[in-house]
């Protein structure tokens, strides 16, 4: 492997890892909280990626200048976050917050079966591309090797950005430190008067627009077709899995560990790129069975 | 609490005018080759899938669910016809022993890596290990077909060169005869000491091992149980469908399984094989009016049985018929 293709498959997991983290954020975020684990995930990083298809497609058909392009994919993760989201966790998942794990998981892998048929219904089974914002960005070459600036130096930088903010946010604001402490003990939260409903639905907000943004900002430099939200909540939970579940700067190194063994398979073993992050995690899990960063749950009698 | 996973106590116990009724039911579906023979084959399926479900089933007893169970289901179906391909004139017996065995392989070598966790973690690395075998079939197309998939030919019979319609015929029938038998013999295994300790770690893991006894032994045997199961079901259904595709491990397969084992009535078997032949049936005559909203429809009809009834169809079936005991 010389020089060009180690560059080549170094910025590929980059720009890779900063988009599986962004939705895996998400999914982490929701488990962290309210221990849940939303099957439905997938789904709606496959809706943020088609909302943002048809609506920059939509408004550049107008004659609106392509930069245009990234505005509005922070409105389709928005979109997708509130109008999807928010009925989900205020229509279904509050009825079930009592109920055992596995109702829990039914209930959103429901909802996923019913999201993935929506999305055929609404956008159809042909792939789309839309890659304005791609090209918007331009190149920029390093070292000789020329990429997108959008993958090598957008993706990360919001990934960064996301990952910094929301550890200023859960730690340093109101409303991060009323999470924080609804996450330690909820009835204790409510008790000094924290009013926990809206905690779990301004959390499940966030993590539904947090994958929303993920497919927004995935839907430049990839087709998108049916079945990417089941690919996607499998991958994020590899992720989330090998940090240890609600671990959010771990899943920033487990998404890097993950993008970076993908990338290089594909350039030395093609054939197993696809099998590499399920690999890395059941590795993982193998001699931590609680994930890299997470520790070992308290056991009741 | 769970009622989704516990189940009423349908089994061992059930009265008498209800044991009367499911062994006419058995009789019922003996007689459709004749009755009804354009239903032979949905039957067939619904028996075969019914199997399966019967495994996804098994680990809902102990509180599980796994969203990759059609795992084993396609590893099964697969190994049939390999072994259909490379040794020419195989008997029907020789695969289904192969591919049962084969499942119950895959069962332990992924068992013994899954039976350490329980809840999400349980269901979603079932899942992944499921989208693994799933994309190697895809990619790897020039060993497994790609999305083509091997097509099967029609195995003899203990030595015997069936026809078509008498190798159904034959296939329909083993299906029953396995469907009582192993149905039995998981309703037997629930009520066995082994059984009852793998029940046991859906209420207390912790009393289990102040037992002295480790729970992810407990766990690994209805591992096994379950991908025997779902292996016996997937070498019926590629003979009977007389193809393979890597649709059989997709994850929409087993999102169907626990579809049909939580509609049946999670944790009952009766309600299993009942589950499997009213989804066989709805699906068969809906799908072609509701083909694009399908997995809508399930998904939206899975969280009313959640919700609202959570006993599944055998909850419902039990309850009016305990009530219709009462009043007469």
């Amino acid at each position: 492997m010389n020089l060009t293709t180690f560059l080549l498959a170094l910025f590929d997991g980059v720009s890779y890892a900063a988009l599986v983290f962004i939705v895996a954020l998400g999914l982490t975020l929701i488990f962290g909280v309210m221990r849940i684990l939303n099957v439905a995930h997938g789904s709606l990083y496959a809706i943020g990626a088609y909302a943002t298809v048809s609506l920059v497609g939509w408004v550049l058909a107008l004659g609106a200048a392509p930069i245009l392009a990234f505005p509005l994919m922070i409105v389709s993760a928005i979109l997708v976050g509130v109008l999807i989201g928010g009925p989900v966790e205020y229509l279904l998942l509050r009825r079930i917050y009592d109920k055992p794990e596995v109702l829990q998981l039914l209930v959103t892998f429901a909802v996923f079966m019913i999201l993935e048929d929506v999305q055929r219904l609404v956008w159809g089974t042909q792939p789309y591309f839309e890659a304005q914002a791609l090209r918007a960005l331009g190149n920029v070459t390093v070292f000789g090797v020329t990429y997108t600036v959008y993958q090598l130096i957008l993706l990360p930088l919001v990934a960064l950005t996301l990952l910094v903010g929301l550890r200023f946010f859960l730690r340093r604001t109101v409303t991060g430190k009323l999470i924080t402490a609804t996450t330690e003990d909820r009835e204790a939260a409510q008790s000094i008067g924290i009013d926990a409903d809206r905690v779990f639905l301004l959390t499940f907000v966030m993590g539904a627009i947090l994958a929303g943004l993920g497919g927004a900002l995935a839907s430049p430099t990839t087709s998108i077709l049916p079945g990417m939200g089941a690919d996607m909540i499998v991958l994020s939970f590899a992720v989330v899995a090998t940090a240890g579940l609600g671990q959010i700067e771990g899943a920033a190194i487990a998404a890097l560990m993950i993008g970076m063994g993908r990338s290089f398979a594909i350039y030395i073993w093609p054939e197993v790129a696809v099998l590499v992050p399920y690999l890395i995690m059941v590795l993982v899990l193998l001699v931590r069975p609680e994930g890299l960063f997470g520790s070992p749950a308290a056991r009741k009698i | 609490m769970s009622s989704v996973t516990t189940t009423a106590p349908a089994t061992g116990s059930s009265p008498a005018a209800l044991s009367l009724l499911w062994i006419a039911g058995v009789v019922l579906l003996a007689a459709v080759p004749f009755l009804a023979p354009n239903l032979q084959l949905l039957v067939n399926f619904a028996l075969a899938k019914g199997l399966a479900v019967v495994g996804v089933t098994v680990l809902l007893r102990a509180g599980q669910v796994s969203f990759g169970h059609a795992l084993f289901f396609g590893i099964s179906a697969y190994i049939g016809a390999f072994v259909m391909a490379s040794v020419p004139g195989m008997d029907f017996f020789g695969i289904l022993i192969a591919g049962t065995l084969g499942a119950a392989l895959a069962g332990l070598v992924v068992g013994l890596f899954v039976v350490r966790y329980r809840g999400i973690f349980f269901g979603m690395l079932n899942l992944a290990f499921s989208m693994i075998f799933w994309s190697i079939l895809e990619k790897f197309y020039h060993i497994t077909g790609g999305a083509d998939g091997i097509r099967l030919t029609r195995p003899t019979v203990l030595g015997m060169e069936l026809g078509r319609d008498a190798f159904e015929l034959f296939l329909y029938y083993t299906a029953i005869v396995l469907v009582v038998g192993l149905g039995w013999f998981t309703i037997r295994w629930f009520a066995s000491p082994v059984g009852q300790l793998f029940q046991t770690i859906k209420t207390n893991e912790t009393r289990l091992e102040y037992l002295g006894i480790s729970p992810r032994r407990a766990m690994l045997s209805g591992y096994l149980l379950s991908a025997a199961l779902c292996g016996v079901g997937g070498i019926l259904m590629a003979t009977a469908q007389g193809v393979v595709t890597p649709e059989y491990v997709w994850w929409v397969r087993s999102a169907e399984m626990v579809f049909i084992a939580v509609l049946g009535g999670a944790g009952s078997v009766r309600g299993a094989f009942l589950g499997a032949l009213i989804y066989e049936f709805v699906r068969t005559y809906a799908s072609a009016y509701a083909g694009d909203v399908w997995q809508m429809l399930l998904g939206a009809f899975l969280l009313v049985i959640i919700l609202f009834a959570p006993g599944g169809i055998i909850g419902i079936f039990e309850r009016v018929f305990a009530r219709g005991k009462g009043t007469s």
